[in-house]
């Protein structure tokens, strides 16, 4: 139907977390308030086992594009492909998680269709009949709601982690429908060559927990301290630019303004002082935890919970009482 | 070789934010203003790979008179020319208005083999004007690169690694390609004072919309598609609480009122 709301599935090479239907729960209750259908909508070489997992998460109906070019994922190909399927069917909306592959399919399918796109929302709602986005800026000191007026779908790619998870029930069903879209090897630009793993490398966007280290961290050394206590919590270690500067940690772990945005369920800040600059990386948080020396650290303006105190004193605390009484 | 670098000037990231509230856009003019600090590490870049490659750099910017100083930056650092996409028909331009012009003046350059951007701005964020500039010029679209392995101009072929979730993906393309990169993939340098001084005399060409051959009615806040419907500030979070008292007992709250969360496994 043409005022359905469609969610893009992110998957690689054909594996998939949870959080990759995460938008199917906003998605659905988009499609609610427009009296449409939530559908998923999948680019891969096999298909079949996701379009199942996504009727499990909400999605009422999938479309597909199956073939050998796409095993593995390239984004120029699911962008021509995504393209294709937004340009036949014409929904509504469609939603694509703010990950380099969300990104990456998202922009060079909206240029391809000739309009532009909403990137990193936080709120979705609906507004006069059509899909009013809501996004950050400025570190985060103001809120910014656009409307794509001409775009068909609106498009945005949204911030993981803003929106519920939709609740899984193995029993739902539902048709899948699969396009054929030919694209041979020959036109494609790109073709990757490797994939090197890194044992070490974070994944703060899709992090539940994050512990991040500042200035007042002091030492590469300090940072090992904050490692075991993310170890003990389950969670990624952070920093903010000052600690990255100072050669403490590496930039992948960087949150704020140059770095990464995220929005974990608890953000456990040792030693940052809160910049603006930090603080539009991470204010979205759901529990902000901050430690920090000087009482008057604007960090605890952000703070659910403040403790005025040094990191080196009071993380070494908390990882035993952690241990303790999670039992580890 | 040659190679365009496209810089945008953004809000000195430290400066208090003027809203031009009917339109929903900034109010640039009045503003403390930088080169966006993603974009010194595609200056840096492009600056490198004229040394590794040979060649000449084009730099490009988009935006009103002031906007000129991001060029004159690229020119104290040695860029080969500039150029300044700016009319009035283009302010209020959202990424895909923004894009068209650039691709309008990458075309207009010519014979570009690879351009180079920033990650994303540090004013709009959004990280997708290069990805929809690939797009339109039918380029191949690299983004968040960490590396820079290979060009080969004569072969139309460059190797580059992506730093993304889980690891680094290597991707061999086709040239002509956009490469936008991340923080960290180099040191830029800082301009001598003989090459700001020198710079501040070459007069800046400009290209209108007309000169670009871009359809004023499809850019700036006329032709965007995007529309500013609200600007509000956020709620503030619920007020904190700050845990006082022996660190002990502290401790001791916290990780109890952590635990309920039930998120720590």
């Amino acid at each position: 139907m043409a005022n359905d709301v469609w969610v893009y599935i992110e998957h690689k090479n054909g594996g998939v977390s949870p959080m990759s239907f995460e938008l199917l729960g906003i998605g659905k209750e988009l499609a609610a308030g427009f009296g449409s259908n939530v559908c998923a909508f999948v680019i891969g070489d096999k298909v079949d086992d996701l379009a199942k997992e996504a009727f499990a998460y909400g999605a009422s109906k999938v479309f597909a594009v199956e073939g050998n070019v796409f095993k593995g994922f390239r984004g120029e190909a699911y962008a021509k492909a995504a393209s294709f399927l937004l340009e036949k069917y014409k929904p509504e909306a469609a939603l694509f998680r703010g990950t380099s592959q969300g990104v990456d399919v998202s922009a060079a399918a909206a240029a391809n269709l000739g309009f532009g796109l909403c990137t990193d929302s936080i709120g979705l709602a609906i507004d006069g009949g059509k899909l009013k986005m809501t996004r950050a800026a400025f570190g985060g000191n103001y809120t910014v709601s656009v409307v794509n007026e001409k775009a068909v779908p609106q498009i945005t790619t949204v911030r993981p982690k803003a929106f519920a998870m939709p609740v899984k029930d193995a029993s739902k069903s539902g048709e899948v429908v699969k396009e054929s879209f030919a694209l041979a090897e020959a036109d494609l630009n790109t073709k990757v060559i490797e994939f090197i793993t890194s044992a070490t490398m974070v994944n703060l966007v899709e992090a539940d927990i994050i512990v991040p280290g500042g200035r007042g961290v002091g030492s590469d050394e300090g940072f090992k301290v904050l490692k075991e206590f993310a170890d003990v919590l389950g969670g990624a270690l952070g920093a903010s630019r000052a600690a990255v500067d100072s050669g403490w940690i590496p930039y992948e772990h960087q949150v704020g303004q140059t770095g990464k945005t995220v929005k974990p369920k608890i953000y456990v800040a040792c030693g940052i002082s809160g910049a603006i600059q930090h603080l539009a990386g991470m204010r979205t948080s759901d529990c902000i935890v901050a430690i920090n020396k000087d009482p008057d650290a604007p960090i605890f303006k952000a703070a659910s919970f403040g403790i005025v105190g040094d990191y080196k004193q009071v993380v070494p605390k908390l990882i035993e009482k952690f241990k303790t009484k999670l039992n580890k | 070789m040659k190679i365009a670098v496209c810089l945008k000037q953004v809000p000195d990231t430290e400066a208090e934010i003027k809203w031009d509230i009917p339109k929903g856009a900034l109010n640039r003019e009045s503003m403390d203003s930088i080169t966006n600090p993603f974009d010194e590490f595609a200056l840096e870049e492009a600056l490198l790979t004229k040394e590794n490659y040979d060649g000449e750099i084009v730099a490009i910017t988009m935006g009103p008179d002031k906007a000129a100083d991001v060029l004159r930056n690229a020119l104290a650092l040695t860029v080969d020319s500039v150029y300044q996409c700016t009319d009035p028909a283009f302010a209020g331009s959202d990424t895909f208005a923004t894009a068209s012009v650039l691709a309008a003046a990458i075309k207009k350059v010519g014979d570009v083999d690879v351009v180079f951007f920033g990650k994303q701005s540090t004013d709009g964020n959004t990280g997708v004007v290069g990805a929809e500039v690939a797009a339109i010029l039918g380029f191949s679209q690299l983004t968040y690169v960490s590396k820079v392995r290979s060009i080969d101009a004569a072969a139309k072929k460059i190797v580059v690694e992506r730093a993304i979730e889980g690891g680094n993906e290597v991707i061999e393309a086709k040239l002509p390609a956009v490469v936008s990169v991340i923080k960290g993939i180099n040191e830029p340098r800082l301009p001598n004072l003989m090459g700001i001084r020198k710079a501040g005399k070459i007069e800046i060409p400009k290209w209108t919309a007309g000169d670009l051959g871009v359809d004023a009615g499809k850019v700036g806040a006329a032709g965007s598609s995007t529309k500013v419907v609200e600007i509000a500030v956020p709620p503030p979070r619920g007020a904190g609480e700050i845990l006082a008292g022996e660190v002990d007992d502290i401790v001791n709250t916290l990780t109890d009122k952590l635990i309920d969360l039930k998120v720590i496994k």
